[in-house]
């Protein structure tokens, strides 16, 4: 068991590296493919746009939110929470709305199951043409893992409790 | 701790005249409305729980018709153009011999999806019918149904990332397929139907029974 504040300052420090780290994975190219000559990169956000076309396009919004705005909204409302209480300080005004947000939007987090999606993928064209992994998708999974490691140490209770005891 | 008989001597937050905060687990008065610590809503049991639950479980079951009729994937080359459902796509996959692959898509788009409609589907009727049995097993259900859920959305995402990267002009194109956005929206309804399944309400038709 780690102790309580150490816990909290571990957890801290993965979110932030995980918040970066997804920063870098929508900026850098995530994937290339040649054929016959023709080379085509595709970045997350390209992944995202690709139901762009008229009627799919909620699915787009749908799909942005799922592997890139609820991951970094679950990060950054945790690192607005949990902030201060690594520093022994009072928490921020609304540090509980906060993590009340990032707890309710876990099960809408899927960027594990996108890095899943892009194995699936790759599986599919690596038999008919040259894919190149590029330095966003290392990022991408690097988020995953560090978000798996986070969730691990994260006892919600606790921090509930600490957010509580220290607004009185 | 795993006993399975009837529990004496415990009794619920709401026997002692308390309500448990679902998303923080502060425990208040039962009269309280809104939590004093997460500002979350406050409900010793939800009764409108299984008409939301039935709601978008029916919903989730209607998108996954079309979701399964229509293609998935519109692929095009310089000879043909091909068009691909869920199971095809599967089906492609065995042919190919990527075995563990094809199981894994298998699994998330058809037998996650169908073994969730039936499992709610169980434990919405279950309840209605304030039946006793196997309740730690049906709490175990909800766990997984609810934990399950969300991976259905590989095949989405496998589609969101062929169609970005498969755009060679001439040679070959991968387009998304209607069947994307009715798979999408059957998963997202059924994830809200197994969130809105209210769990404790599986431990009162046990203590109906007493």
């Amino acid at each position: 068991m780690t102790s309580q504040p150490a816990a909290m300052a571990q957890i801290l420090s993965l979110a932030l590296t995980a918040f970066i780290m997804m920063l870098a994975a929508i900026s850098f190219p995530f994937l290339s493919l040649d054929a016959g000559g023709l080379h085509n990169a595709t970045s997350v956000i390209d992944a995202i746009l690709a139901f762009n076309d008229g009627y799919a396009f909620p699915l787009a919004i749908a799909v942005a939110f799922f592997i890139v705005v609820i991951p970094l909204v679950r990060l950054g409302a945790l690192i607005y929470a949990l902030g201060p209480l690594v520093r022994e300080q009072k928490p921020r005004q609304g540090a509980r709305k906060a993590f009340g947000l990032a707890e309710r939007l876990r099960p809408w987090s899927m960027a594990e199951i996108f890095i899943v999606g892009v194995t699936v993928a790759l599986i599919k064209v690596a038999g008919l043409a040259a894919v190149t992994i590029g330095p966003a998708f290392w990022a991408f999974a690097g988020v995953v893992v560090i978000t798996v490691l986070k969730d691990q140490l994260i006892c919600r209770y606790s921090i509930w409790e600490a957010l509580d005891q220290s607004t009185d | 701790m795993g006993s399975s008989g009837p529990i004496n001597g415990l009794i619920s937050a709401r026997d002692a005249g308390l309500v448990a905060c679902q998303r923080c687990g502060q425990v208040h008065p039962l009269q309280t409305r809104y939590c004093t610590r997460c500002d979350g809503p406050l409900q010793s049991r939800d009764t409108e729980s299984l008409q939301k639950v039935w709601a978008w479980l029916i919903a989730g079951m209607i998108a996954y018709i079309p979701a399964n009729i229509y293609p998935m994937l519109l692929t095009s080359t310089l000879v043909e153009r091909s068009e691909s459902t869920i199971i095809g796509g599967v089906i492609e996959l065995f042919d190919h011999g990527s075995w563990g692959i094809a199981t894994i898509v298998f699994a998330a788009s058809v037998l996650i999806p169908v073994g969730k409609f039936i499992a709610i589907m169980y434990l919405a009727i279950s309840v209605q019918r304030q039946s006793a049995a196997n309740r730690h097993e049906r709490h175990k259900a909800y766990e997984v149904v609810e934990f399950i859920g969300r991976w259905s959305m590989i095949d989405v995402f496998v589609v969101a990332i062929l169609s970005a990267l498969v755009q060679l002009d001439t040679i070959a194109t991968v387009n998304p397929g209607i069947a994307a956005v009715s798979f999408a929206l059957s998963v997202i309804f059924t994830m809200l139907s197994a969130q809105a399944f209210d769990s404790r309400l599986i431990w009162d038709a046990d203590r109906m029974q007493q």
